[in-house]
């Protein structure tokens, strides 16, 4: 199961067949493993790796740290489910150390972002401080750099 | 005017230039073609390896090493080679850093071949061996390796080659081109032939780490041939180093000695950043070689399938990243093959007549390339066979 995983983490759209090809296992067994991972949750989706700031679109992201109060009985968890239940919200991570959650929010614009600290995430029960830092150019995503290489020359080299 | 032609060296002159020079000519001329003719890691040197080199830099390492490189990199070879190999070797005496694999097969040739020596050769296989016994003026002998032996050398087929004139046998295992691998027991048989003679062996392990389903075995691991061993090894294709242009070579003291007269005269030390860089790779990156090995598993398994499913007759590569279909079924020559097969679907692989003549019939396939240029070529192949149908 882990050698699937791998492989569709690098890139989800290799087909059932390929991932048999390449593990040595039959399609129909595959397909039943990845069906199995979907079911239990282990795959929770597929997506692309988009560079934004390439298209014409425009849009900012934002890391946002969050103090919060952690609450009897659900301890982080109510809280967390209050924030990530947003549209806006990309990522949410409980974290160790200075601060308790890291949120990733995307909007159209700065003042959309503003809004949503301000109107949305601040209020929340519980919720004691907010930081947020605005992010300006995305290096790398999922182990994949967003910059282009530079292409090598052509080598007539015979090994 | 000067006759160039009379002044140079007639030994020179009558090595034959790689045939494969007129594919990567035409392949530069293409749009959307895709090469999976190169032998060399799909991968970047890993970025510690890489940060490693600069590091020194900075730090001013910008001189020669001692000839035979720097102690703290032989130890960590040897400790390499005892980690994973169960191979031991002084690195003080027994130990030289070259540059790359190519020169320590150079060295080993020119310090044990006298004129008339004979050097046998197993093909096909990489394209140097001959030319560089040639240029020690020693005479190869070559063993055709078949596909039914899974392209091994056997016993009977190495004493059959061998004559009072036998000085050395270059064992090129995991093999390119054809993926072929040596077991303990070929290598047990083999010690018995030997025994008894002077005869050494030239063992390169380029592709030692790249073995797939079974750990690569040295001649050098059966203690009746450890003796008569000079093992070669270098950087370039477990560590994805090409460009660092790093070996090196292990044997008896006695040889080594000698051998590193050669390389002092002609090389002086091998590149000094390189040797940090190699330090780096030898202690932190047996972790690196894992994840570029399962990769180039997954595209092994994932080539051969395609090629066995259009019904070419394929040997199940055990080492290396190539694949050596056989192509007789199509009714061309290897080389009638790669030209048409670039021409109409640009997709460059390489006959395998260049290594060596028993190539024919079969081309050679690198499969250290993406899976989506795998998938585009095998695709391209698939129409290829059906239009020759």
């Amino acid at each position: 199961m882990t050698e699937i995983l791998k492989l569709l983490e690098e890139d989800s759209r290799y087909t059932p067949a390929q991932i048999a090809a390449m593990t040595g296992k039959d399609e129909a067994q595959v397909r039943s493993i990845i069906k199995k991972c979907e079911e239990e949750h282990i795959i929770n989706g597929y997506t692309a790796l988009i560079d934004w700031d390439r298209t014409s679109e425009e849009s900012v992201t934002a890391f946002i740290e969050v103090k919060i109060t952690p609450q009897r009985d659900d301890g982080f968890d109510r809280i967390a489910r209050r924030i990530y239940q947003y549209e806006e919200v990309e990522s949410l991570y409980l974290m160790s150390g200075a601060f308790d959650l890291a949120v990733t929010v995307t909007a159209k614009s700065l003042k959309d972002v503003a809004q949503f600290v301000s109107a949305k995430l601040a209020p929340i029960d519980g919720v004691r401080s907010t930081a947020t830092h605005f992010i300006l150019k995305k290096y790398k995503d999922k182990h994949r750099s967003f910059q282009v290489e530079a292409e090598q020359e052509e080598r007539v080299l015979f090994v | 005017m000067m006759n160039y032609n009379n002044i140079m060296s007639k030994k020179v002159q009558s090595l034959a230039p790689s045939g494969i020079r007129k594919f990567f000519d035409v392949l530069d001329t293409m749009q959307d073609a895709i090469s999976l003719g190169i032998g060399e890691p799909d991968f970047v040197t890993p970025w510690h390896i890489r940060e490693a080199g600069i590091f020194s830099l900075e730090q001013g390492h910008t001189k020669y090493t001692s000839n035979a490189g720097m102690t703290k990199l032989r130890t960590e070879i040897a400790k390499y080679l005892e980690r994973r190999f169960a191979l031991n070797y002084d690195p003080l005496g027994q130990i030289i850093v070259t540059v790359g694999g190519s020169e320590a097969i150079d060295l080993c040739v020119r310090a044990l071949v006298e004129p008339g020596d004979e050097v046998i050769i197993p093909i096909p296989s990489f394209v140097c061996y001959g030319p560089i016994t040639t240029m020690a003026d020693g005479v190869p002998v070559y063993i055709e390796t078949k596909a039914e032996n899974e392209f091994r050398i056997t016993s009977e087929e190495l004493e059959k080659a061998i004559t009072p004139k036998t000085k050395l046998v270059i064992l090129p295992f995991p093999n390119n081109p054809t993926g072929g691998i040596m077991r303990r027991q070929d290598w047990e048989d083999i010690a018995k032939v030997l025994d008894g003679t002077d005869i050494m062996l030239l063992s390169d392990e380029i592709y030692a780490e790249l073995t797939y389903g079974q750990h690569h075995v040295s001649p050098a691991n059966i203690p009746e041939l450890f003796d008569r061993s000079m093992l070669v090894n270098g950087f370039s294709k477990a560590y994805a180093m090409t460009g660092w242009r790093l070996g090196y070579v292990c044997g008896p003291e006695q040889i080594v000695k000698q051998m590193l007269k050669i390389h002092q005269y002609g090389i002086m030390s091998a590149p000094t950043m390189s040797q940090y860089a190699a330090i780096d790779a030898l202690k932190d990156g047996d972790v690196d070689i894992e994840r570029m090995k399962e990769a180039y598993n997954h595209r092994r398994q994932l080539l051969l399938k395609g090629l066995r499913d259009m019904g070419l007759e394929c040997f199940e590569p055990r080492g290396a990243f190539y694949m050596f279909p056989s192509i007789k079924s199509t009714g061309l020559t290897s080389d009638d093959f790669c030209t048409r097969f670039l021409q109409e679907e640009k997709v460059a692989v390489i006959p395998g007549t260049a290594f060596g003549e028993n190539g024919e019939g079969f081309v050679r396939i690198s499969y250290a390339s993406s899976v989506e240029n795998i998938e585009t070529a095998l695709e391209r192949m698939r129409n290829f066979i059906q239009r020759l149908k």
